[in-house]
């Protein structure tokens, strides 16, 4: 152990200027920092397992969720999430080599390797905020029974996911949108449904290839399909029609998924919105030589630290959320 | 400290020339962990997924395992913690590491309990 041990100069060991376990004060106070933050993400990861635990048979299947990718259509689950898995690593791998461009004093590469960094982790908090906007649009739409309980619809023949508006019929109805003002004060719905819950049962009613999918995952790991008997005495369970997602409601499945899914990435990304601004400062800093001046780049090594925390959690949000 | 750096991985096993080329052979490991979990993701192997390992399937405990490698080079070579003393590293490595496996436990035990509660209680949860 080749730890915290001065020998002979007792009486200078509290005059200041010591270096316990051989890190500088703003190194040391870093890892504090990123210990602390280490457990509160831990402590949202536990929470997401522990409902998903809860919930074990009814959690939505992430293949089935994140499928999209910008400019493409069609279905494609987890290449994107993949894409920015690895810009971020690869925004931490500048971030290293700007660390390691500092050691040698070479402002140039500094300067070079930090606006990459920069580059990298604006693609990466870009791709999570198109993420977030596909995920509350919503791209199939489903029902919710009176209980909660999502039910998706499957189309017969083909095996792939319906729309609503693959078979929902238009009833010379008028819906309008239940606002706090009108009705109970303490109720109100978000957005309208570009369908109300009777067209969508009618047209269920009207289309006879059309299934339901329940959240009940079978002995396959996959999502319950009834027949279509059972899928006509279930419809009479949905009360609301439900597209897209927000924190009330989920058409992806269990709402805590969604609500999880919002506040674990939200928080996440906004730690790579602070680092990315973090980056920017020390990035001038660097142009303007202050720590050229001051004779090493400790600076960037400690925001490489945060840095590289971000990194390091996204790999277990990537794991926990998108993989298992 | 800093400055000098220890320039090999996998125990000795790879040894680099410099501390850059060192964080490209990283950052090469670290893309193959992840494309292998991808990969695995949507494969989505029967013999993994059939297969279970205290109550989790085995897809899901070879994701865990990678996420942990992959962790493991994050924190040693790109935070460095390689180069940093070995009791620095022990206090920062250790004390989440406990902290965390703790609170694992406790709560996934618990969410166990309350879904057989659920499952063969007197609930309706399904209606």
């Amino acid at each position: 152990m080749d730890a915290t041990v001065s020998t002979g100069t007792e009486d200078s060991v509290w005059g200041g200027g010591n270096r316990p376990l051989g890190a500088s004060y703003g190194k040391m106070m870093m890892w504090f920092f990123i210990m602390s933050d280490a457990l509160t993400f831990s402590g949202f990861l536990v929470a997401y397992g522990f409902s998903r635990f809860k919930f074990i048979e009814l959690w939505p299947i992430a293949d089935q969720v994140f499928t999209h990718v910008p400019f493409f259509h069609g279905n494609y689950p987890m290449y994107y999430v993949a894409f920015m898995t690895f810009i971020l690593i690869m925004s931490s791998v500048t971030m290293v080599l700007a660390v390691d461009a500092g050691h040698k004093l070479k402002q140039k590469k500094v300067i070079l390797y930090m606006f990459l960094t920069i580059i990298g982790g604006a693609i990466f908090v870009g791709s999570q905020a198109w993420e977030w906007a596909t995920f509350i649009k919503g791209d199939y739409g489903a029902l919710e029974t009176n209980s909660g309980r999502i039910l998706q619809f499957v189309n017969a023949e083909t095996g792939e996911r319906a729309a609503l508006a693959d078979f929902a019929e238009t009833l010379p109805e008028e819906r309008v949108q239940h606002q706090a003002s009108e009705g109970i004060w303490f109720e109100e719905e978000g957005y309208k449904t570009s369908y109300s819950l009777n067209e969508v049962v009618e047209g269920f009613k009207a289309t006879p290839n059309i299934l339901i999918r329940t959240e009940q995952l079978n002995e396959e790991g996959e999502k319950t399909l009834l027949d279509r008997k059972q899928s006509l005495a279930k419809i009479l369970e949905a009360n609301q029609v439900v597209e897209g997602a927000n924190l009330i409601h989920n058409e992806y499945g269990h709402r805590l998924f969604a609500d999880f899914f919002f506040f674990i990435t939200g928080f996440h990304g906004f730690h790579v919105f602070s680092g990315v601004v973090i980056n920017v400062i020390i990035f001038f800093n660097v142009i303007l030589g202050t720590y050229q001046r001051r004779g090493h780049y400790e600076m960037v090594e400690k925001v490489g630290l945060y840095w590289h925390f971000v990194d390091l959690v996204w790999v277990f949000v990537f794991t926990f959320f998108y993989l298992v | 400290m800093a400055h000098e750096h220890k320039l090999e991985i996998f125990r000795g096993l790879l040894k680099f020339k410099s501390n850059t080329q060192k964080i490209w052979g990283v950052l090469i490991f670290l893309t193959i962990v992840t494309t292998i979990e991808v990969a695995l993701g949507i494969v989505k192997p029967r013999a993994l997924t059939h297969s279970h390992f205290l109550g989790m399937k085995l897809l899901n405990w070879i994701f865990i395992v990678l996420t942990l490698v992959k962790a493991y080079y994050i924190a040693w070579d790109f935070m460095h913690l390689r180069d940093e003393k070995t009791s620095l590293r022990r206090v920062i490595v250790w004390t989440p590491v406990f902290l965390i496996c703790y609170l694992i436990f406790i709560l996934l035990f618990e969410a166990d309990y309350i879904y057989n509660v659920y499952k063969d209680g007197f609930i309706t949860w399904n209606f």
